[in-house]
C-alpha cells in the first residue's frame, strides 16, 4: 500500500491549490478525486469571477482569504499560464435605495482592503459600460476584479502539483477510513487502499460524507444550485466588464459576466435542494435569468445562447468558509462550505491551510528542486499568423483544425490527452473543442477519432465524462445478422 | 507564408462551392476552392440515402453520387486548384483584393489574394442549447447530422432506443436510418402543428416504419445522469407545454433535427451584413453581400431543402462573379425586394429591373391552393396559383424586363412578394 505524508480529497480548485502549494516542501502527497478527472466537481460549472473582495464583511474568514487570493493571481499567471483578465467589477444601482447598500459595499471594499475600488455616478459608470441600462442611478467600480476560465486554472494547478511529485488519484471514491497509530488507511469504491498522515477534506458537496468517514465533526453540506447561460461570443449588446446587481442578503443576484475567451455568461440562480447530483435546468430559471439580466444590460437577448447548464455550490450554514483542524479525528483538515468566492479565495485558502498544518505540527521543508512553472501551451487561436505558419512546419499538427468554432488545432487536442485529459468534456475543458456555437456538432467525431488513436480506447470505451457517460454503443460491423424491419405495404 | 493570386476563392467545396467553381472556371477564370475536409463533397457525402438530383438531373442518385458528378466535372477543369484540409482563419478586404488565410498539415499559412470570393459553407445544425430543452445533461444527446456522420461514415451506432426532436429532414432520414440498424425509433416530436421536413419524408421515413410523430409537442425535460435515460414530453396547449398531460418515454438517445442556421464564420470575418430572417448574408441582385465583391450562395446564404436548388443557385452566383470581374453589369439598376404576406423571406434582396430575376422564398402558412403575388409600389405585376404551400418547401420563380417594365428611375420600385 502506498504510504503518503498527505491525501488531499478532492481534485476542485481548492484540492488542487492546496496539493500544488504543498509540492513546494519534501512531503508525499496524495490527489484524490471521485471523478475521472480534476475539475470535474463544483469547479467545472463555476462562473470564473475573480472578486475584488466587497461583497463580505470584514470580520469573515471569506473576505480575508478572497481579498488575499485575489492579488495571488497576477503571479499565478504568469507561472500557470491559465486564461486571466482583470476586466473589472461594476454593482449597477437602480434606485436611491440600493445606492445605499452601494456606499455600504464600498465601504466594506475599503476596510477589506479592495485596492482601486470607487463610488460611480450615473455618468460615470454609463461611460465605463454605455450598454447597462440607462435606468441605472450610479454604482460601484472594482477594477481589481477579474474572469478566469476556472477550469483550466485547475488544470494547470494540478499539471504543476504533479510536475513537483503531486500523486493524482482519480475514481478515487473515498469510501471507508480507519486510523491506526498516526496513520489513516484510506479505501476507496473499487476497493484500492492508500496510506496518509495527515488528511485534508477538501471533497466540495461530500465534505460532510467525507469528515464523517474519519469520524471528525458532524455538519451538513447543502447544495445550492446555480443555472446559468454561456452565449455566442460575436454577439453584440454585452458588457466588456463583470456587472452585478445590488446583492440581496441571500445572494449575489444574477449578473453578466464577459467571460476571458470572449463569450458571455449570464446567470446563476441560486436555489436551495437537497440532492448533490441534481443539475439538471429548468424553464423557470430561464425566466428568471433573463429578467433579471435584461434589467442590468436590456441587450441581452436569448437568440444568442449556445448552452445552458447548472452547477452546486457547497453551502454550509453561516455561509463563511470552515477550514479547521477537527477537534475529534487527529491530522484531519477541514477545507468545508468553499463556496463563491472560492475560487478568487483558492490561492490564500491554500496557504491558510499550509500555515495551519504546519502548527499542527507537519513539518515543512522547503525542496530546491521545487519549479512552480509549467510550459505554455500555444493555442492557435491567439496566435499571430507569422507564428502559425512557424509553428505547422514543426508540427503539423497544428495545421488540422478540429474545431471550427474555437479555432483549436489537433496539436492541442493531443496535448491535453497527453496531459491525461481522456473524456469529451475532458478534452473540452482544456481545449475548448466543442464549446463554441455548434457545441460539438462538427468536431465530436474528430476528437473521438484522435482520442481513440492516441490512447488505443476503442470508440464504445470513449466516455463524455466518465461511468456510463459512453457516446457510442456499437460497430455496425458487429451488429448481429437479423431481418431489418422494411417497408410496410 | 505562401501567396496564391488567383481570380476567385471558393470557401467551401460542398454542393455550392462545387458548382460555383466549376462555373467561374469555364467561363475562363482561375479558382481556388478551401475545404477544410480531406474530400471534396461537404455534407452530400454522409447522405448516403437516394432522392438527389430529381430536378436537376432528371435521376434519382444518392448523395454521394451527386457529389461524384461535380467532383468530376471540376477534376476536369485544369483552372481549379483545390485546396482540401484546408480551414479558412481569417480574411481581410483591402477594396479590389481580397485576402483570405488559411491553413493546413501540408502547406502552412496560406495567403489567397482574390478578385472575388464566394461564400459557400454551408449551414450548421441547431442545437440543445438554441431551442433550450431544460433538464440533465447526460450523454447521448446528439443533433441529427453528427449521428448521420457517425452512422454513415464512421459506422458507429449511438444508441439503441431513440427519440428524435423535431421533424426537419435529416431527423426524419435519421430515423430510418436508425430503424435500419436496429434501433427503436420511439417517437418523433415536433412543436409546430405541422412536420417541418418534406412530405415524402414523412411518408417514406415515418408511415413506412410506423414511427409515431407528435405534433404540437414538445420535449419538456432531459432525463439520465451519464447516459440519457428518457424524456418527458408534453402537448403544446395554448402556446405552453400542458405538464398535467406529460409523458416519459425511456429511451437512450436524443437526436435534435431542429433546424439548420448558415454557417457565418467566414462571413463574420469581413463584417458582412446579416438578415436575421436568414441567417444569412444580404445580397443584392447579384448574390453580392454587403462587402464588394464577396458572394454568397447555398445554404450559407440561406438553408434549402434541395440540393438541386443549391446548384442551380451556385452556378447563377458564380456568373455574376464572372460578370463582376470582367466589368460588366457594373452600372445595373438594382431596387429592394420584401417580403410580403406569409412571406419569411425572399431571395435576393435586391432585384435588377433589365433582366430576368430568380427569386427564392419560404412561406410561413400552410394552405392549399394560394396565390403568389407581385408587386411594384403596390401595383401587382405577377401572380401565379399554386396548389399547395407550407413552410418546409422553398418556393422559387423567375420574372423578368416584361413584369418589371414599369420599374423607373424616378419610384422607389419596392418589389414585395407575398403569397395568399
Amino acid at each position: 500500500m502506498q504510504h503518503y505524508d498527505v491525501a488531499v480529497i478532492g481534485a476542485g480548485v481548492t484540492g488542487a491549490a492546496i496539493a500544488r502549494r504543498l509540492s513546494a516542501y519534501r512531503l508525499s502527497v496524495a490527489l484524490l478525486e471521485r471523478e475521472c478527472d480534476v475539475s470535474f466537481g463544483v469547479s467545472k460549472a463555476n462562473s470564473g469571477i475573480i472578486h475584488a473582495g466587497f461583497h463580505h464583511g470584514p470580520q469573515t474568514l471569506k473576505a480575508r482569504l478572497e481579498v488575499r487570493g485575489n492579488v495571488m493571481y497576477d503571479a499565478l499567471q504568469r507561472e500557470l499560464h491559465f486564461p486571466f483578465k482583470r476586466c473589472g467589477i461594476l454593482v449597477a444601482a437602480f434606485s436611491i435605495e440600493e445606492m445605499k447598500t452601494v456606499e455600504r459595499l464600498y465601504e466594506q471594499g475599503v476596510a477589506n482592503g479592495v485596492i482601486g475600488i470607487e463610488m460611480c455616478s450615473r455618468a460615470r459608470i454609463l461611460a465605463l459600460e454605455p450598454k447597462l441600462n440607462p435606468d441605472v442611478v450610479g454604482g460601484l467600480h472594482a477594477p481589481s476584479g477579474g474572469i478566469i476560465e476556472p477550469y483550466r486554472f485547475v488544470f494547470s494547478l494540478v499539471e504543476s502539483a504533479k510536475k513537483n511529485g503531486v500523486e493524482l488519484l482519480t475514481e478515487f471514491d473515498v469510501v471507508e477510513a480507519h486510523r491506526d497509530g498516526a496513520v489513516y488507511t484510506i479505501r476507496s469504491s473499487s476497493g484500492s487502499e492508500i496510506a496518509a498522515d495527515w488528511v485534508v477534506n477538501a471533497a466540495g458537496l461530500y465534505a460532510d460524507k467525507v469528515s464523517r468517514i474519519f469520524g471528525a465533526e458532524d455538519y451538513e453540506i447543502t447544495p445550492r444550485k446555480g443555472e446559468e447561460f454561456l452565449m455566442e461570443r460575436d454577439a453584440k449588446g454585452y458588457t466588456s466588464r463583470v456587472v452585478f446587481p445590488v446583492p440581496t442578503p441571500n445572494s449575489k443576484g444574477m449578473l453578466v459576466i464577459p467571460t476571458v475567451e470572449g463569450t458571455t455568461m449570464v446567470g446563476p440562480t441560486a436555489v436551495e435542494g437537497d440532492d448533490k447530483e441534481d443539475k439538471a435546468t429548468t424553464a423557470e430559471n430561464f425566466e428568471r435569468v433573463f429578467y433579471s439580466a435584461r434589467r442590468l444590460v436590456p441587450t441581452v437577448s436569448e437568440r444568442d445562447i449556445i448552452t445552458s447548464f447548472a452547477g452546486l455550490r457547497p453551502t454550509l450554514p453561516g455561509d463563511d468558509f470552515y477550514i479547521e483542524l477537527s477537534k475529534i479525528a487527529p491530522s484531519f483538515v477541514h477545507v468545508a462550505g468553499i463556496q463563491s468566492p472560492g475560487l478568487t479565495a483558492s490561492p490564500a485558502v491554500a496557504e491558510y491551510v499550509k500555515d495551519l498544518l504546519k502548527r499542527a505540527g507537519l513539518v515543512l521543508i522547503e525542496k530546491p528542486e521545487y519549479d512552480p512553472n509549467i510550459p505554455e501551451l500555444k493555442r492557435l487561436r491567439s496566435l499571430p499568423m507569422e507564428e502559425v505558419d512557424e509553428l505547422i512546419t514543426q508540427d503539423p499538427a497544428y495545421g488540422e483544425i478540429v474545431c471550427r468554432c474555437e479555432t483549436v488545432s489537433e496539436a492541442e487536442i493531443k496535448a491535453a490527452i497527453k496531459q491525461g485529459h481522456t473524456t469529451l468534456d475532458g478534452i473540452k475543458f482544456y481545449t475548448r473543442a466543442g464549446m463554441g456555437r455548434c457545441q460539438g456538432g462538427f468536431c465530436t467525431y474528430k476528437v473521438l477519432k484522435i482520442l481513440s488513436r492516441e490512447t488505443g480506447m476503442s470508440w464504445e470505451e470513449i466516455t463524455r465524462r466518465g461511468g456510463g457517460s459512453y457516446i457510442t454503443k456499437e460497430h455496425i460491423g458487429d451488429l448481429p445478422v437479423k431481418s431489418l424491419p422494411g417497408r410496410v405495404e | 507564408m505562401k501567396e496564391i493570386k488567383i481570380d476567385v476563392v471558393v470557401v467551401g467545396g460542398g454542393s455550392a462551392g462545387l458548382a460555383a467553381a466549376a462555373e467561374a472556371a469555364r467561363r475562363g477564370h482561375s479558382v481556388a476552392i478551401i475545404e477544410r475536409e480531406v474530400q471534396l463533397g461537404g455534407i452530400l457525402n454522409q447522405c448516403i440515402h437516394n432522392g438527389f438530383g430529381l430536378h436537376y438531373f432528371k435521376e434519382e442518385l444518392t448523395g454521394p453520387e451527386y457529389a461524384e458528378r461535380f467532383v468530376d466535372i471540376v477534376g476536369g477543369l485544369p483552372a481549379i486548384r483545390v485546396h482540401s484540409d484546408s480551414a479558412v482563419i481569417a480574411g481581410e478586404d483591402s477594396g479590389d483584393r481580397k485576402r483570405i488565410y488559411a491553413i493546413s498539415p501540408k502547406e502552412g499559412v496560406m495567403r489567397f489574394n482574390a478578385r472575388a470570393v464566394v461564400l459557400a459553407m454551408g449551414c450548421r445544425e441547431r442545437n440543445r442549447g438554441n431551442i433550450g430543452i431544460p433538464g440533465t445533461r447526460p450523454s447521448g444527446i446528439f443533433t441529427a447530422g453528427l449521428a448521420q456522420r457517425l452512422v454513415n461514415i464512421d459506422g458507429y451506432v449511438p444508441g439503441r432506443n431513440v427519440v428524435i426532436v423535431g421533424s426537419g429532414d435529416i431527423g426524419l432520414i435519421m430515423a430510418r436510418r436508425m430503424s435500419w440498424v436496429g434501433a427503436t425509433v420511439h417517437a418523433v416530436v415536433e412543436i409546430q402543428p405541422y412536420p417541418s421536413g418534406l412530405t415524402r419524408n414523412i411518408a417514406q421515413c415515418l408511415n413506412d416504419f410506423r414511427i409515431p410523430l407528435y405534433l404540437s409537442h414538445v420535449v419538456a425535460a432531459i432525463h439520465g445522469k451519464d447516459r440519457v435515460e428518457g424524456v418527458t414530453i408534453a402537448p403544446i396547449i395554448d402556446q405552453h407545454p400542458a405538464m398535467e398531460q406529460a409523458k416519459r418515454i425511456d429511451c437512450d438517445t436524443l437526436l435534435l433535427s431542429v433546424g439548420l442556421v448558415p454557417d457565418n464564420e467566414v462571413a463574420n470575418k469581413f463584417k458582412v451584413e446579416i438578415n436575421p430572417e436568414t441567417n444569412g448574408a444580404y445580397v443584392d441582385a447579384r448574390l453580392m453581400t454587403s462587402c464588394r465583391g464577396l458572394f454568397a450562395c447555398g445554404n450559407v446564404l440561406h438553408v434549402h431543402d434541395l440540393v438541386d436548388f443549391v446548384t442551380e443557385e451556385a452556378t447563377r452566383c458564380a456568373g455574376f462573379v464572372c460578370d463582376y470581374i470582367e466589368g460588366e453589369g457594373k452600372e445595373e439598376r438594382q431596387y429592394k425586394v420584401m417580403p410580403g404576406k406569409n412571406v419569411k423571406y425572399v431571395l435576393p434582396n435586391m432585384y435588377a429591373p433589365e433582366r430576368e430575376n430568380r427569386f427564392y422564398l419560404r412561406p410561413m402558412i400552410v394552405k392549399n391552393d394560394v396565390h403568389l403575388t407581385v408587386t411594384l409600389d403596390g401595383e401587382q405585376v405577377y401572380s401565379r396559383r399554386l396548389p399547395h404551400v407550407q413552410p418546409s418547401e422553398m418556393m422559387s420563380f423567375t420574372i423578368g424586363p416584361k413584369q418589371l417594365v414599369k420599374a423607373d428611375h424616378d419610384r422607389a420600385n419596392v418589389l414585395e412578394v407575398g403569397v395568399e
